[in-house]
């Protein structure tokens, strides 16, 4: 029996297509999913395993023999030839920098001194000692090796300690969001508001060409020219800083900003504009007493996610910072932030060590601090902007 | 039509271009100071673009120019040496959508005001009051004075943004179809407030609701495909129209 109301045919094409978004949806959320569980248990490794994980042969295998290893002088291995019999005539003159000169006058290590550390060997081999048996300790050191100011990952004993990294990160971060959102903002002001219509047609697809700009070129350009120009007008010593960096980062944020920004003010609607303007306020009073504050949230999201582009950026702050973990404020030293770290020493690291392990750490601190913005805008500042601003 | 009033606003032959087409054809009229003066039309006809010729709101929008001769008190509003912000503090606009800004009611009503010069909390406070009291909106929003503008009726929004106009207490206010998103009450409100502001202020409205423009307006003038039909009293308008055109569109035969 038939009525008007009967369910027609089951149409193929539709149903097709609503079940393939499923499966693709649930497939991303999934795989996003994944990646998660995978950098988290990666990073667990560090805290989970004993340090038998770590295999450092090498070191263990040094404090028991009373002969001295080359190995234990890896600090200087330019300076000092493991393969050479004659260590003093093996890389040069005697007497140079850095050089373990023959010296009998030591009972127990007739053979070696090095002249630039003052050390004689049994020195070292105190020192030694005692660090091997830091390191050969349990997870509890791990955490003690964590904290400390050198990132110094390979070596006889590996330093972990990730605060040269979070100077870094910071020092650069926050150069690069104080060049970049005032400057992506101001210009997001004028396309949104002043720019005539072909102006605004010609810059905003400029600017967010940047955005799709390969980072290492931009990473390149700071290197080469940023740096110079930097140089020549603070006349720092060191060529590359947190500031050559900080600038670099800039032109990776300002983009953002600016794209994101110009979107959230274009969205105001023109008739705040219109009755802001009849109040007989100026463009410039309208632009920042009204659609600035109209499209806060929108903005405010903007220098976020401006922030997350700076601390995440690899590749420029690779070429542009100098890249030297040093525990500094100051701007215009070196500086080598988490992401670089990652990128950097990944690709060498030895599979399933504790460096590998402290990278994925890092990584997941990176995923947390980012994640943490988020929910504070979201949670607590974002209520108070909207009160400041909105009134609500 | 004889000139049994001050003169506000005059128009001299006025002619208005957007970019590609012509809006208005040749308009001249006198408007009177302290009066409630209608315009009325259909869609499209111009009345709006002419209202908003008077503090020069059409000037955002890109290619439009004019010929002819506008005037406030005498001055032509587009001649070269008039600046555009002062002559909309001195007329001030009330639009068809209410648009308080996202921010306090109060923030709202001081905003005209401390955009040049610095006033003092109490005479921010005296003259909110005053606003709100003058657009009969006070005592309904007193308690709630520095929440979100936002959060008010449309009736309340459009009597703030009435508010919001006289705060920086301009000498003519033009009102673009101010009642056309209210309900019957809200829109009572409104008429009511104008009949009370015309005291003090010269009063521009365009309405597409003809029993409003009879119940408010002194004058009115009737537009049609950009020209100025007809101008006279609203009485006379109403009920014996000079021209063949206002009879028919008063009377519904068309518009």
């Amino acid at each position: 029996m038939s009525h008007p109301f009967q369910r027609s045919n089951i149409r193929p094409g539709e149903w097709i297509a609503e079940w393939s978004i499923r499966l693709v949806a649930s497939v991303s959320i999934i795989v996003i999913f994944l990646i998660f569980v995978f950098v988290f248990r990666e990073a667990a490794t560090l805290f989970t395993a004993k340090s038998a994980t770590n295999a450092p042969a090498e070191v263990s295998a040094n404090p028991s023999s009373n002969d001295m290893k080359p190995d234990t002088y890896s600090e200087e291995p330019d300076v000092y030839n493991p393969e050479a019999e004659e260590p003093s005539t093996a890389s040069g003159e005697p007497g140079a920098p850095g050089q373990f000169i023959r010296l009998s006058k030591n009972p127990r290590y007739p053979h070696y001194y090095n002249p630039d550390t003052g050390l004689l060997p049994d020195d070292i081999d105190d020192e030694t000692a005692e660090e091997v048996a830091t390191a050969s300790g349990d997870s509890g050191d791990i955490l003690s090796r964590l904290s400390g100011d050198t990132w110094q990952p390979v070596g006889e004993t590996p330093k972990f300690s990730v605060l040269p990294l979070i100077t870094g990160t910071l020092k650069t971060t926050v150069i690069a969001i104080l060049i970049g959102a005032p400057l992506g903002i101001l210009a997001a002001l004028y396309v949104a508001f002043f720019a005539k219509p072909r102006v605004r047609e010609f810059v905003k697809p400029t600017i967010e060409l940047l955005a799709g700009f390969p980072s290492v070129v931009i990473g390149f350009f700071c290197l080469v020219t940023v740096a110079s120009f930097i140089q020549d007008i603070t006349g720092v010593s060191y060529r590359l800083n947190a500031m050559v960096g900080g600038i670099g980062l800039s032109l990776a944020v300002i983009p953002i900003v600016f794209s994101i920004a110009e979107d959230a003010l274009s969205a105001v609607p023109k008739t705040l504009q219109e009755a802001s303007l009849a109040l007989g306020s100026t463009e410039w009073q309208t632009a920042y007493r009204v659609m600035l504050p109209a499209a806060a949230p929108g903005v405010f999201a903007a220098v976020l996610l401006g922030i997350g582009r700076a601390f995440g950026e690899t590749m420029i702050a690779i070429m542009a910072t100098g890249n030297a973990p040093l525990t500094s404020l100051s701007p215009f030293e070196p500086a080598r932030t988490v992401a670089a770290t990652i990128g950097s020493e990944m690709g060498e690291v030895v599979w399933g060590s504790e460096h590998y392990g402290v990278l994925f750490f890092m990584g997941v601190m990176l995923f947390v601090f980012s994640f943490g913005l988020n929910a504070i805008t979201e949670l607590y500042v974002k209520k108070r902007l909207m009160k400041k601003f909105q009134g609500r | 039509m004889a000139k049994d009033f001050p003169v506000k606003i005059e128009a001299h032959g006025f002619n208005f271009h957007y970019a590609t087409k012509q809006a208005l054809f040749d308009i001249t009229l006198t408007i009177p100071e302290r009066r409630v003066t209608a315009f009325i039309g259909p869609s499209g006809c111009g009345k709006s673009t002419f209202l908003r010729s008077m503090n020069r709101m059409n000037d955002l929008i890109d290619g439009t120019y004019v010929n002819g001769h506008l005037m406030i008190d005498g001055v032509d509003v587009y001649s070269k040496d008039v600046d555009v912000v002062t002559l909309r503090r001195r007329v001030g606009m009330v639009f068809q959508k209410s648009i308080p800004f996202p921010k306090s009611i109060y923030e709202n009503i001081t905003y005209g005001l401390t955009l040049n010069e610095k006033v003092s909390k109490s005479a921010l406070d005296e003259i909110v009051e005053t606003s709100l009291r003058k657009s009969a909106l006070w005592d309904e929003v007193k308690d709630r004075l520095h929440h979100s503008a936002q959060g008010l009726s449309g009736g309340q929004q459009q009597r703030l943004c009435i508010a919001r106009a006289v705060a920086i207490n301009p000498e003519i206010l033009l009102m673009d179809e101010p009642c056309s998103a209210l309900d019957p009450i809200s829109t009572g409100k409104v008429e009511e407030l104008i009949n009370e502001l015309k005291d003090t202020y010269t009063i521009v409205l365009v309405t597409h609701n003809m029993q409003q423009a009879g119940r408010v307006s002194d004058y009115t003038g009737f537009f049609l495909l950009g020209s100025l039909i007809e101008f006279d009293r609203t009485r006379t308008l109403f009920t014996s129209p000079s021209q063949k055109e206002t009879e028919d569109y008063i009377t519904g035969r068309f518009g």
